[in-house]
């Protein structure tokens, strides 16, 4: 039991990272360039740096509201 | 002589396949472990081959779109994390060992136990990063031989354009390897996040349907544009420490690292 958890932590920490809400914005941006390109016929190039931008931000300023180490 | 033109368009479309590649690999060995970015080289290389000789020319048939989005996709998670970590650390919001933490003794332990479970890897980070850059790139190359060769109905000068490419850019690898290293390891991790970032969103891009203006050379303005945006958060942390009073600053060696 503690071996499964370990293994999943180490795949969370692999592929997630230290703040799950970046590839939420990172996915939800691609999925949306999909739909605008493929259903509206827009050429969303802007869309996911955009969103890449705001994700980083977002997650600084999360990270730096508290004590320092 | 009429091999030539060929010979040079495939060398120049491969050499930026293969330096897209050696970034990737550069990357992974000199902030994670270069034995595991080898074998994650290697590993690619010997599927690439399999399914090279496997299915042909009918390589051109696999789902690049596809597998762009789900590489461009983590490599751009993983590329945001590698920044948002470097700018913490580089503003005093992060120490440059947090090891102590629980949470991550039990990553470090799961790291463990994984090394005994996949014997002959130690770092499945810098594998799989290596792995996915330099299989995705491959099969690159593979496409342009295939179609500029197939078209010119000249396969021999395409396959030597591109391997004349791939051989300049891993000596160019090589000789530019040491230098790397030797820079503070905060700044080179900044690099990669950088880079990491720049091809993941390139990709996902790409992998989602977007036509890149200028195609491959968007990339020649996309990594400075998230370089500066990366620098303009560092100072903007750094800004706003400043305006809320003394904070606990960081130690000396982190600030030279930074």
């Amino acid at each position: 039991m503690k071996r499964l958890r370990a293994i999943g932590a180490f795949w969370y920490d692999f592929v997630i990272g230290d703040d799950w809400r970046v590839a939420a914005v990172v996915v939800t941006a691609l999925a949306l360039t999909a739909l605008l390109v493929h259903a509206a016929g827009v050429n969303a190039w802007w869309l996911l740096p955009v969103c890449v931008f705001a994700a980083l931000g977002w997650s600084l300023r999360r990270a730096t509201v508290g004590p320092r180490p | 002589m009429n091999s030539l033109p060929l010979i040079l368009t495939v060398f120049v479309a491969c050499a930026v396949e293969a330096t897209e590649a050696l970034t990737i690999v550069l990357a992974s060995g000199l902030t994670r472990e270069w034995r595991s970015t080898f074998q994650g080289m290697a590993v690619a290389l010997v599927v690439l081959a399999i399914v090279v000789a496997a299915v042909g020319p009918a390589l051109t048939l696999v789902p690049l779109g596809a597998l762009r989005l789900v590489v461009g996709a983590l490599l751009a998670i993983f590329g945001v994390q590698w920044l948002r970590k470097a700018i913490l650390r580089a503003t005093g919001h992060k120490s440059l060992h947090d090891e102590a933490s629980a949470y991550l003794r039990e990553v470090a332990a799961a790291k463990a136990a994984t090394v005994t479970s996949r014997r002959g890897v130690n770092d499945w980070y810098a594998f799989t990063l290596s792995f996915k850059g330099v299989l995705l790139e491959g099969l690159e190359v593979v496409f342009i031989v295939i179609t500029f060769g197939d078209n010119q109905r000249n396969l021999g000068a395409a396959v030597i354009g591109a391997a004349a490419a791939v051989v300049v850019i891993t000596l160019t690898g090589i000789a530019v390897r040491a230098p790397l290293a030797r820079l503070p390891e905060n700044a080179m991790k900044f690099a990669v996040g950088i880079m990491l970032t720049s091809f993941g969103v390139f990709w996902g891009s790409e992998g989602a349907g977007v036509s890149w203006p200028g195609n491959d050379a968007s990339l020649l303005g996309l990594v400075p544009v998230i370089a500066l945006v990366s620098l303009g958060y560092t100072a903007l942390l750094r800004q706003a420490d400043r305006s809320a009073g003394p904070p606990v600053r960081p130690s000396q060696e982190e600030v030279a690292s930074s």
